[in-house]
């Protein structure tokens, strides 16, 4: 550790500009490629619409490993309970989601979301107390128990939702899009990027505004002096691990309505994506992760327009180059 | 003693109940009769080198890879893709392994050199990317994977069902190129059983313990950890892809559900830390009682469903849904990962020390 070091692990360091930079650079790169103006438009909209479902997603994945040295891979169950939790929503108030109002319609949206959070962090709660909980500082261990923690939570909703499909609608007002001369946006879109925002926002203010979220950073930097400061940081793991759950519940509320349907595989198919951002963005860092999801879905989305046999490569293309660039990724946390 | 490279099993009961399934095994043709037991006996085979490959990682070098499938895969779809291309012969299935033994050696080597250097936990995420886009890749090229379909080719003929080896039966069982490929595939794997005891008893295999459980202080006695741990992935991705091609030679078909799928990566893991993780013999445990009961459980199952149902108890006849085995496999692994690290082969152990 050098004086260098120990600068960079001080609160309120200088932020590095250019890595946050990197979607922006990707954007006006591929520009010139796409050539029309409204096939660019539409594409980075929809890309920054899917960043946002997958920020949602690996933000809480993040949150957990940074705070907590939890890599879990239980989250997918997280993901695919929430994408259910929107089904038992949506499916008795069915009539709310087809009606002419705006207000029934986002009513409906919310209470799903919320739902597929809450459900979500319920469910963290004794995942945490019965499968994480006894191998904290054991990596081997964490891995393996998280991953069977997974197969037995994916057999339960098999066994509790039925192993089909269960189709979605999306409400009445969210669907269709707004077109801008030739540049058409989903709405829902519109919508998921709004609420990835907020949960961005929310988090931002939560950590860097708030007692909670400063125990939470400082137990992130270290555990033991926390400790030793009296403070209970295993009840502020738990509290962590819910949210982190909340937030994967939330993302794949969104993200089943976005498809249309929900099944279980989701979680396994978002969680790789889960974890390709967080390397990129710095293993536990939430603004790190926030970038990255923008960056690996802008790239998704020029990829599959230009090259479409390359662009469900592209997540791992970028990856690679941006861990050539920076080994630990754009906002590495000190101490990782 | 010299051909299990000093390691014996240790312990009554685990010697005689690895005995059993070996023999077993030998025996499968002639001990039981039909197409199913058969194909258990050759999946089990099969698994056993798969998953002892698996254990070099992650019982010896304590690395978690999610990528061991992949390699199977490629061994699967070399052999597979070479003998669909150029027709069944000897020379095609020989040419097919090679090329998808350098394949997995370049794929094994970058990973290992790009990811190694860091956490272990770092290594699992890669892994599990990498693992995922060649499941991508390999569904994308369909021109020459066959996609989701999968290809499906001739074996050289002394393998074909249709060839006899003698025309009378022995002991009742005509030797037809089924029985052969079976043979083929059980030597195979004794023989790569054997080469990977004797290197996980080797002084290799002592480095990569000490650096499983210190590696730290392995690399300050002088021991390069990057460079052993690339070899173990090296040597294990060779092992993965040994299996993958036998196991695509048994069935004379590769896809992506029998070669590549994550849920087999799921499978493994959970044989492996079942069966025992650090000890070869637990791959041989594991992968019995795990493709045991992946073939036969189900029908348990189906009748406790069933008993469930008809008594009217809520919940339990999802939960005892033969689908659902994994479920009861799950909770087993878990149980095992926390209660007995060793798994089963550690169980046998234990219990053999305590009664002397």
């Amino acid at each position: 550790m050098s004086a260098l070091d120990a600068g960079q692990s001080l609160p309120r360091a200088r932020r590095e500009i250019l890595p946050a930079l990197t979607p922006l650079l990707v954007a006006l790169a591929a520009a010139p490629f796409i050539g029309s103006a409204s096939t660019f438009v539409t594409l980075t909209a929809a890309g920054l619409a899917m960043g946002m479902m997958i920020f949602t997603m690996a933000s809480g994945l993040t949150l957990v490993f940074g705070m907590m040295d939890v890599l879990n891979f239980g989250h997918s169950a997280f993901i695919a309970l929430g994408a259910y939790a929107a089904t038992l929503v949506f499916l008795p108030l069915a009539s709310w989601g087809s009606a002419d109002s705006f207000a029934l319609n986002l009513a409906v949206f919310l209470l799903a979301a919320i739902a597929a959070a809450l459900l979500s962090a319920a469910f963290g709660f004794v995942f945490e107390r019965l499968i994480v909980k006894p191998v904290y500082g054991q990596h081997l261990k964490q891995i393996l128990a998280t991953i069977g923690g997974a197969i037995i939570a994916e057999q339960l909703l098999y066994a509790v939702f039925g192993p089909a499909q269960i189709p979605l609608s999306l409400p009445r007002t969210f669907e269709g899009s707004f077109v801008f001369g030739e540049a058409a946006i989903e709405k829902y879109r519109v919508l998921a990027t709004l609420v990835g925002l907020t949960v961005f926002a929310g988090e931002m203010l939560v950590l860097n505004r708030t007692k909670i979220g400063l125990l939470i950073r400082a137990g992130v930097e270290n555990r033991e002096m926390v400790e030793a400061l009296g403070y209970r940081v295993d009840r502020l793991f738990v509290a962590v691990f819910m949210a982190g759950s909340a937030l994967a519940g939330l993302g794949g509320a969104m993200m089943a309505l976005y498809r249309g349907q929900a099944h279980a595989t989701i979680g396994g198919e978002f969680l790789v994506l889960c974890f390709i951002v967080i390397i990129i963005g710095g293993l536990g860092s939430v603004g790190g992760s926030f970038v990255a999801s923008i960056l690996v879905a802008l790239i998704a989305n020029y990829a599959g327009f230009l090259a479409p046999k390359l662009a469900l490569m592209s997540n791992i293309l970028a990856m690679v180059a941006v861990l050539l660039w920076r080994p630990r990724g754009l906002y590495p946390v000190s101490g990782r | 003693m010299t051909i299990l490279s000093g390691d014996p099993p240790r312990g009554r009961a685990l010697t005689i109940l690895l005995i059993l399934i070996v023999a077993a095994l030998a025996l499968a043709p002639f001990l039981f009769h039909g197409a199913k037991p058969l194909n258990v006996a050759a999946k089990t085979c099969v698994m056993i080198l798969l998953v002892a490959s698996y254990d070099l990682l992650l019982g010896y070098a304590g690395i978690v890879s999610f990528a061991h499938v992949m390699f199977f895969g490629v061994g699967a779809y070399g052999v597979g893709l070479m003998l669909y291309a150029l027709g069944p012969s000897w020379g095609a299935l020989l040419l097919g392994l090679v090329a998808a033994a350098a394949l997995s050696l370049a794929l094994a080597l970058a990973i290992g050199l790009f990811s190694l250097r860091v956490q272990s936990i770092f290594f699992a995420m890669v892994t599990l990317a990498v693992a995922y886009a060649f499941n991508v890749l390999a569904s994308q090229l369909s021109d020459l994977t066959g996609g989701e379909d999968g290809r499906s080719f001739k074996s050289p003929d002394v393998l074909r069902p249709s060839f006899r080896l003698i025309h009378d039966k022995v002991f009742g069982v005509a030797i037809t190129g089924k029985i052969l490929t079976y043979y083929l595939v059980f030597a195979v794997v004794v023989i790569a059983f054997l080469a990977l005891l004797r290197v996980v008893n080797s002084p290799f295999g002592r480095v990569l313990q000490a650096i499983r459980e210190n590696p730290f202080r392995a690399e300050a006695l002088g021991y390069r950890t990057m460079f052993h741990r690339t070899l173990a992935t090296c040597l294990s991705a060779l092992g993965a892809t040994l299996a993958g091609a036998l196991f695509a030679l048994w069935l004379r078909y590769v896809g992506p559900d029998t070669a590549l799928s994550f849920s087999i990566q799921v499978d493994v893991l959970v044989m492996v830390v079942v069966g025992g993780m650090g000890s070869l013999y637990g791959a041989i445990i594991g992968a019995a009682l795990f493709v045991f009961a992946e073939s036969y459980l189900r029908d348990v199952m189906g009748a406790l469903s069933e008993a469930a149902a008809a008594a009217g108890l809520p919940l339990l006849p999802a939960l005892f849904h033969p689908d659902r085995w994994l479920l009861w496999l799950g909770l087993a692994f878990v149980l095992a990962v926390y209660f007995a690290p060793s798994g089963i082969v550690g169980a046998l152990r234990a219990t053999e020390k305590a009664e002397r």
